[in-house]
């Protein structure tokens, strides 16, 4: 606005000076150009400005800018720190090594209290387990077959387009087995709760040897701090060495939270290798066609931009 | 090419697309137009193509989307295209109205074009809202149930009407099927909108633009000049599209709703999706049910009262500092607003979102008449001392 205000005097003598010659007159744009420059010291003067104010509220937010819970963190849940999950940055895909490692967690402890419904047999092949291994893990389980002619139920070896079994009939089943408490379905945990991994992980590292002073544990439910409320009716899972790696990695209850944790990002994100490496082929295309499109537009535009615009005021027959 | 100017349908695309003279001035800013047509036409393109794979019933709704995600070929990119540009249409239209508001394009003759506007900007609403029940999770079936009870604070019939929506006692099977209706019918209605939109614009005076002047002196045909500019932003946003989708496609949504519907559960916060919370948090800083769903239609509604009250003589506020000082103030008001949504219903906050949301009212009723008399007077004095 200064600037432009700070123009009009002198372009205004500009065009009295050049009243006589009308054809040669120039653009106001071109003509102003030298006068619309500010001195350099007001340049620096609102550079320090600036980076004062935003300084002093980066400060402020530093300080004070913490989100405000208005349940206590008990309600809530503790909240789960970040940890740098190398699967969730952008140019990163699932560690298929550690998925195979958080499967045989899965199997070994989580099996048999959780479903893992929307994950059938086959989804594993090319992942991390071969056809002969997958279709050999499926044939461990018994299926329904259809209705044979008698209309009887029969039982078959399970093939690859079968889901993973369930551990109980249905929910009251769940329910009964497990005091009440209804063990949820694992296929969508990680994206069902909020912290995602974080919080997964937070939950199965984070029961302390005994609860805190002063902390009310109803009876039948172990203290968790992540979990909202803090009474979790499932209790800690994962000891040192309670799965023996077939690969040898020392199977401590960290190593196997953050495997089994991966695992379930997978089946609950199962496209995201696929999605990330169709997204770097999106970006690379549209990137480049946004650059044609500027080149484009420019080529279109210059003679409109370059083009001089002169005013011939109507000449007055002199007296 | 003459067929363009004497076919009976090809000369309405070339009056609007082709030789539609536009004032070479435009800036960047009256892009968002073009943007929010493709914005429909993904949203419709995916729709109609989720619509093959959806089951509308409280049984399978959750399990179709799910089956969509997994076992339809690119399902997973359909409908994170769809639930992501979503977003982005909200974003772009809270720009092209930004926009609107900056530049005086409410006031005549574009009052036609601002009021189709505004209607436009409530059947989004009520799409996106109907489009966030169908798969089903937590934050469909609370979130529904939310909102059809506002219907309840209609004196004498509200529960009637509520349970008319419902088709039912509560939010249930026929709720699922008629929303799933009315969200893919919902999209071609808007399309017809805009064709209004576009058919009171071009029909009056076409685009305003910045200097809020006559655009006559100096006008561009649409093509080449505004289809290669429009083609810039186009690109610009698909990429910004592609950096949601295919990276983070779950930021902007609500993990409670990849969890199943459960009518015995309430989540522990119910919270509508990112741009609807500057409505949400002025229909709860209200006490009184009834008066607070008032105030929160009427915050949309507002905006047809600009033409009215805004009584400067210039268009668009590129000549105004006041107004620019009360617009920003306007728009960091609705930011606040739409950070207030999201909290629980407590101190401060009740008392925050009481004073944005009379800021917000007090905008379009009190602050932009009183300013626009004052920037008149001023500019009269100015006038008068020469």
């Amino acid at each position: 606005m200064l600037a432009r205000s700070a123009l009009r005097v002198p372009s205004r003598a500009i065009a009295r000076q050049s009243l006589g010659k009308t054809a040669t007159r120039a653009s106001s744009t071109a003509a102003g150009a030298e006068f619309a420059s500010s001195p350099f010291y007001l340049t620096i003067t609102a550079s320090l400005a600036t980076a004062a104010a935003a300084g002093s509220a980066a400060w402020y937010y530093h300080l004070y800018g913490q989100e405000a819970f208005a349940m206590t963190p008990a309600e809530e849940g503790l909240h789960p720190a970040q940890y740098p999950w190398v699967h969730e940055r952008f140019n990163k895909t699932f560690d298929h090594a550690a998925l195979r490692r958080g499967f045989q967690v899965y199997r070994e402890v989580c099996a048999s209290c959780h479903s893992l419904n929307r994950v059938p047999w086959r989804s594993f092949v090319g992942v991390m387990h071969t056809v002969d291994e997958m279709k050999a893990m499926a044939e461990e389980n018994e299926y329904d077959t259809e209705p044979n002619d008698e209309g009887e139920l029969e039982k078959r070896p399970g093939k690859l387009s079968d889901y993973i079994p369930a551990p109980y009939k249905n929910d009251e089943a769940a329910r009964a087995a497990n005091g009440g408490a209804l063990p949820p379905d694992l296929s969508l945990i990680i994206k069902g709760r909020h912290g995602g991994c974080n919080y997964v992980f937070s939950l199965l590292t984070g029961y302390p040897d005994e609860p805190p002073a002063g902390a009310n544990v109803a009876a039948g439910m172990n203290f968790n701090p992540y979990f909202p409320g803090t009474g979790i009716a499932m209790a800690r899972v994962l000891f040192d060495g309670v799965v023996e790696y077939e690969d040898g990695t020392p199977a401590t209850t960290s190593q196997m939270a953050k495997d089994v944790v991966e695992f379930l990002n997978w089946s609950a994100e199962p496209e995201m290798d696929d999605r990330k490496k169709m997204g770097v082929k999106a970006i690379t295309l549209l990137t480049g066609l946004f650059a044609i499109s500027v080149w484009v537009k420019r080529y279109k535009w210059s003679p409109i931009k370059s083009r001089k615009i002169v005013y011939s005021p109507p000449i007055r027959p002199r007296r | 090419m003459r067929i363009f100017k004497n076919h009976p349908l090809l000369k309405i695309v070339n009056s609007y697309l082709v030789d539609s003279p536009q004032p070479a001035n435009l800036s960047y800013l009256w892009n968002f137009g073009s943007l929010l047509a493709v914005c429909l036409g993904i949203q419709i393109v995916t729709g109609v193509t989720l619509a093959m794979h959806y089951t509308p019933s409280i049984l399978e709704a959750f399990n179709s989307v799910e089956h969509i995600m997994r076992d339809v070929n690119n399902g997973w990119l359909v409908r994170y295209l769809h639930s992501n540009t979503a977003s982005a249409f909200f974003f772009l239209v809270y720009l092209h109205i930004g926009r609107g508001l900056y530049y005086g394009s409410y006031k005549s003759p574009r009052t036609l074009t601002w009021a189709i506007g505004t209607v436009i900007f409530i059947v989004m609403m009520a799409t996106a809202f109907l489009g966030y029940v169908l798969p089903y999770g937590q934050m469909s079936l609370w979130g529904a149930t939310v909102i059809t009870n506002l219907m309840s604070a209609i004196p004498w019939i509200g529960q009637d009407i509520v349970e008319f929506i419902w088709g039912g006692f509560s939010v249930n099977d026929a709720t699922l099927n008629r929303f799933f209706s009315l969200h893919f019918l919902l999209p071609f209605v808007l399309a017809a909108l805009v064709i209004m939109h576009l058919i009171a614009m071009h029909d009056t005076v076409g685009s305003g633009n910045p200097l809020g002047i006559s655009g006559n002196y100096d006008r561009l045909p649409f093509a080449p000049y505004f289809i290669f500019k429009d083609l810039v932003t186009i690109f610009i946003f698909f990429i910004v599209l592609s950096i949601f989708v295919f990276f983070m496609p779950n930021v902007l949504g609500d993990s409670e709703n990849y969890v199943v519907a459960n009518p015995m559960q309430t989540p522990p916060a119910i919270v509508p999706e990112w741009y609807l919370l500057p409505f949400y948090a002025i229909l709860r800083s209200i006490p009184n049910k009834l008066l607070g769903v008032i105030a929160m239609f009427s915050a949309i509604l507002a905006l047809l009262a600009m033409p009215i009250t805004d009584l400067s003589k210039l268009r668009g506020m590129q000549f105004r500092p006041l107004s620019k000082i009360a617009f920003y103030a306007f728009i960091a008001n609705f930011l606040i607003l739409m950070q207030l949504g999201a909290k629980h219903v407590e101190t401060p906050f009740i008392e925050f979102g009481q004073i944005s949301t009379v800021l917000y009212f007090a905008h379009f009723f009190v602050i932009v008449p009183v300013i626009s008399i004052i920037e008149n007077s001023l500019v009269e004095l100015a006038t008068k001392k020469q």
